[in-house]
């Protein structure tokens, strides 16, 4: 009995993703080809524990499926018949997913790019990839991004109207589009990754996205094998999550130089170096996401805030903002300053920065631990009061709390 | 599937977008060629043009409009495309995707 639902989940982990993608290849669409695999699970589930685990699950539940998509195309055509309906109920009398077509054939490919295709919403490519890549249900991603599930459903919908309306087609972009837009597909597992990591206790939901991204970016890996920055960005996901541990203590925040780094979770951090190491030997010059990893490398493999290759990290962050000009990456690069060369210098670049960032609500809590790490620590409490004003969550708060009566009480 | 795009005037864009431009003679070619335009001009500016409504029963014919714009439509164009990556493709080699900017806006058939 538990055999069986093991056996389930297992298929379900292993060849969900490939039945979906190619019954919307297919027939183009979504809710049906969900529907139709969600049929088969259930069916799974009724009927292997009293007949046994077939010899081959996943051709068992791509079959079930298909044979669902048909019934329903049947029914539909009955109702009005429609030439892609008809081709479809052609193309399903093959076999679905059974033939190696090659990197750029794979169907699960193919639906990555139309869920991040840039004439979609940012908002409406990441809901659509969490639904039909990753899996989730329109409930998790509505608690995941605290909207109601009628509010995510419409999202959904409306992702698929376009998808359908403009004409997007089920595809991998061409060869010469192919780099910009496995960046668009990088930058919605970015996003799903950061909404999760910014994530705090008791919001379990917003969390479990962190670990969906990390999933996500080993599929891209795995997908577009040997693509330098999907390596990068899975390298620095693990790298990064590999943390999620030490980030809380018993519900409050701790800044990564006073984090426990025997809580950090060695094999994360290990295939999170390989796949650096992976990204690096691809011998192409270092991108947004592998730059990210190699600083996320130094903190993984330094023992302390103190021996960490700060000097490193520096020339890191200038690569960056070379690639890429940001205050915000400015901002980061000026701690590493400070850890550098002393606070005063994180300071005047800081500073320096302060019009470009005046609503950057991170920048009066950098300035605030640069003014207490300076022992300025009148100055540092009218900046931890103002960077509690602004305050994204109550964790965060908390922590510049303690911190704002650190230097009020010390004497 | 059909796109109408709307060839529209964008301000934001440097000398060098202006230089970068192809000529609009190599984009007819190449789309001809292709097999993927229907149809095509340029068009008069606001000044030239004419608001038709009937309001009432009653028929309102008015210059203009003169809404102050920087932005207009300067032309327009019918695509005939497998899909959008290919309308995309295509206007991105229109010498007003440098210096202008192009809005694809897909065909709604009355009877799809």
């Amino acid at each position: 009995m538990t055999d069986a639902r093991g056996a389930v989940a297992d298929v379900v982990a292993a060849e969900r993703l490939r039945i979906v993608a190619a019954l919307i290849r297919v027939t183009g669409d979504f809710d049906l080809a969900e529907d139709c695999v969600q049929d088969a699970v259930e069916r799974a589930l009724e009927r292997w524990p009293a007949d046994g685990v077939p010899d081959n699950p996943g051709a068992w539940l791509t079959t079930t499926a298909r044979r669902r998509a048909v019934d329903t195309l049947r029914r539909r055509q009955t109702e009005r018949t429609k030439l892609q309906e008809a081709q479809a109920l052609a193309e399903l009398a093959r076999d679905l997913t059974g033939d190696d077509p090659g990197p750029y054939g794979d169907d699960r490919l193919k639906l990555l790019f139309t869920c991040c295709h840039p004439a979609l919403p940012m908002a409406g490519r990441v809901a659509l990839t969490l639904k039909s890549v990753a899996g989730l249900s329109t409930r998790q991603i509505a608690r995941a991004f605290l909207v109601s599930e009628a509010t995510m459903g419409q999202r959904l919908l409306r992702t698929k109207n376009k998808i359908e309306h403009a004409g997007i087609g089920f595809r991998v972009p061409e060869p010469h589009r192919l780099a910009e837009r496995t960046a668009a597909v990088l930058a919605v597992v970015y996003l799903i990754f950061t909404e999760g990591y910014a994530a705090t206790e008791g919001e379990p939901f917003r969390d479990d996205l962190a670990a969906e991204a990390v999933q996500l970016a080993g599929l891209v890996v795995q997908l577009l094998p040997g693509d330098d920055e999907a390596l990068g960005l899975h390298a620095l996901l693990l790298l990064q999550h590999a943390r999620r541990a030490a980030r809380t203590d018993a519900g409050e925040l701790v800044s990564l130089e006073d984090q426990d780094r025997g809580r950090w979770d060695r094999d994360r951090v290990d295939a999170g170096l390989a796949a650096l190491a992976a990204a690096r030997s691809t011998g192409r010059p270092p991108g947004y996401y592998r730059l990210q990893a190699e600083i996320a490398a130094l903190h993984a493999t330094a023992p302390d805030a103190d021996a960490t290759d700060w000097a490193r990290i520096v020339i890191a962050y200038d690569a960056l903002l070379a690639l890429r000009p940001s205050p915000v990456i400015a901002l980061n690069r000026a701690v590493a300053v400070a850890f550098r060369d002393g606070p005063a210098a994180g300071l005047a670049l800081v500073d320096e920065l302060g019009d470009e960032l005046a609503d950057y609500p991170p920048l009066p809590a950098v300035r605030a631990d640069l003014l207490r790490r300076a022992g300025r620590r009148s100055e540092a409490a009218a900046a931890y009061r103002a960077a509690i004003a602004v305050a994204r969550t109550d964790a965060e708060r908390r922590l510049l709390e303690r911190r704002l009566r650190d230097v009020t009480t010390q004497s | 599937m059909k796109y109408l795009m709307f060839v529209t005037t964008d301000k934001d864009h440097t000398e060098a977008d202006a230089a970068a431009a192809p000529d609009i003679e190599e984009w007819v070619a190449y789309v001809t060629g292709a097999g993927k335009h229907v149809i095509g001009d340029r068009l008069r500016p606001s000044a030239d043009a004419t608001t038709v409504r009937v309001r009432g029963g009653e028929l309102l014919v008015t210059d203009g409009p003169f809404a102050e714009v920087s932005e207009w439509i300067a032309g327009f164009d019918v695509l005939e495309c497998a899909d959008l990556d290919e309308a995309i493709e295509i206007a991105s080699k229109h010498p007003m995707a440098y210096t202008g900017r192009l809005e694809l806006r897909p065909f709604w058939p009355l009877d799809g």
